[in-house]
């Protein structure tokens, strides 16, 4: 049995053709060239992510010049910390070696960060005094090392 | 003109209407969905590390060091509130009402402001990305600029991003943001960059009582695996079937 298409119909078969090879035609160009190698995303990407300089030397990173005050931090109860976590990023006194590089905590505001009494604060993990009272008008520096807290100054 | 009848035949259009039917039920029934997803890396992948957090509340002293960290580690802008990392302090008072806070994302560290006497339980909740398996983002992302590394880490391509914001929406744990000056989405990238170099990220660095553990869950001897073993662990919004990989230990009913 012959079928007679319409000639509408072949027209918009016709178009529909031509839409779909531009269509493709196109998406060669503007797909990036990484894109659909690891997934739906720019493969390229990851490096882009991992190429961002470091600010934070990690903690083994001041080992290697500051031995002996790492000896001390060891012996009491500050030894779970990192450096930078009191004095900040310190990848840049890492490169330059300038002691100007890197922040020396100082006040007692500093020290109570982390000290300061606060009924969030769990006791065991933290010793906690109340700023505003303890020893007032002195800087913590003055009775406790920061890298020995424990063995006073005064 | 057309001259063809239209069809009129009762019994052929409901014999074609239900094989169609049919068929769908068919095929949807073949492929089933499932009803909770189960934090599992996908099959086929098994080498290399795959990034999980710890986070435990029972340790977090509120010192807001990883908040500051985050900051100068990955260049965010200080000055708006925008965080990638933050700090809330919950505080239950003996009247039952819960007081969060949050001053500066806890940057800057934390002062009580409800007095002992009203207090019933108070903690501190870090909070982060989740770096979720089957993230919301990474679905709702019209181009494919956000997505999940083979490390386990949701990243975002700065370069395909064009700041629609679908992504903003999406997150249920509200931590992604727009950068300000580049106009595209920032978030947490669990510091890709130094991972990469096998150290840890900023965060996790600075924090003085080890509330923050980070680790490979494909390593059976991690911390991280201890960790989820030993204590009871919950994600946030577990209703939301997320795949969160950032645990809680002790993690109170306020928060959820």
């Amino acid at each position: 049995m012959k079928i007679k298409i319409p000639p509408q119909i072949n027209r918009l078969v016709l178009l529909f053709i031509l839409v779909t090879g531009l269509f493709l035609i196109v998406r060669q160009f503007l797909i990036p060239d990484t894109f659909g190698d690891l997934g739906h995303y720019r493969a390229a990407s990851l490096e882009d992510n991992s190429d961002i300089p470091l600010n934070f030397a990690g903690g083994a990173a001041c080992f290697d010049c500051h031995e002996d005050i790492f000896d001390l931090k060891e012996q009491d109860l500050h030894s779970g910390l990192s450096c930078e976590t009191c004095h900040g990023p310190g990848q840049a006194h890492v490169n330059s070696m300038e002691a100007s590089d890197i922040f020396i905590p100082t006040g007692r505001e500093y020290c109570g960060r982390c000290h300061d009494k606060n009924a969030a604060r769990p006791t065991d993990y933290v010793m906690q005094v109340d700023v505003s009272t303890h020893n007032e008008g002195l800087d913590c520096n003055e009775c406790h090392n920061a890298h020995q807290p424990w063995e006073l100054l005064r | 003109m057309g001259t063809t009848k239209i069809r009129t035949n009762r019994r052929e259009f409901l014999r074609s209407t239900a094989t169609a039917a049919g068929g769908l039920f068919t095929f949807f029934w073949l492929q089933p969905t499932k009803a909770f997803i189960l934090v599992s890396r996908e099959e086929g992948v098994t080498e290399g590390p795959w990034y999980g957090i710890g986070i435990d509340i029972e340790k977090c002293i509120g010192c807001g060091k990883c908040a500051a960290a985050c900051k100068d580690e990955n260049d965010v802008p200080k000055d708006p509130f925008f965080f990638r990392n933050w700090v809330e302090q919950y505080t239950v008072k003996k009247d039952g009402s819960v007081v969060i806070e949050s001053p500066n994302g806890g940057m800057d560290g934390f002062t009580q402001s409800v007095p002992d006497d009203q207090v019933f339980k108070s903690f501190f909740v870090p909070k982060m990305c989740n770096h979720c398996q089957t993230s919301p983002c990474v679905q709702v992302c019209p181009i494919g600029a956000t997505y999940d590394s083979p490390e386990g880490v949701v990243l975002v391509d700065e370069e395909s991003c064009m700041g629609c914001r679908y992504c903003v929406q999406a997150c249920p744990y509200g931590c992604r943001y727009i950068h300000p000056k580049k106009n595209v989405v920032d978030k947490c990238t669990l510091c890709y960059h130094r991972i990469k170099k096998d150290l840890i990220p900023a965060c996790f660095e600075v924090c003085p009582t080890g509330a923050r553990i980070f680790g490979d869950l494909n390593d059976k001897n991690s911390e991280l695996i201890r960790f989820l073993g030993e204590k009871n662990v919950q994600v946030l919004k577990a209703h939301l079937n997320t795949g969160s990989k950032l645990y809680y230990h002790s993690l109170s009913m306020e928060v959820l």
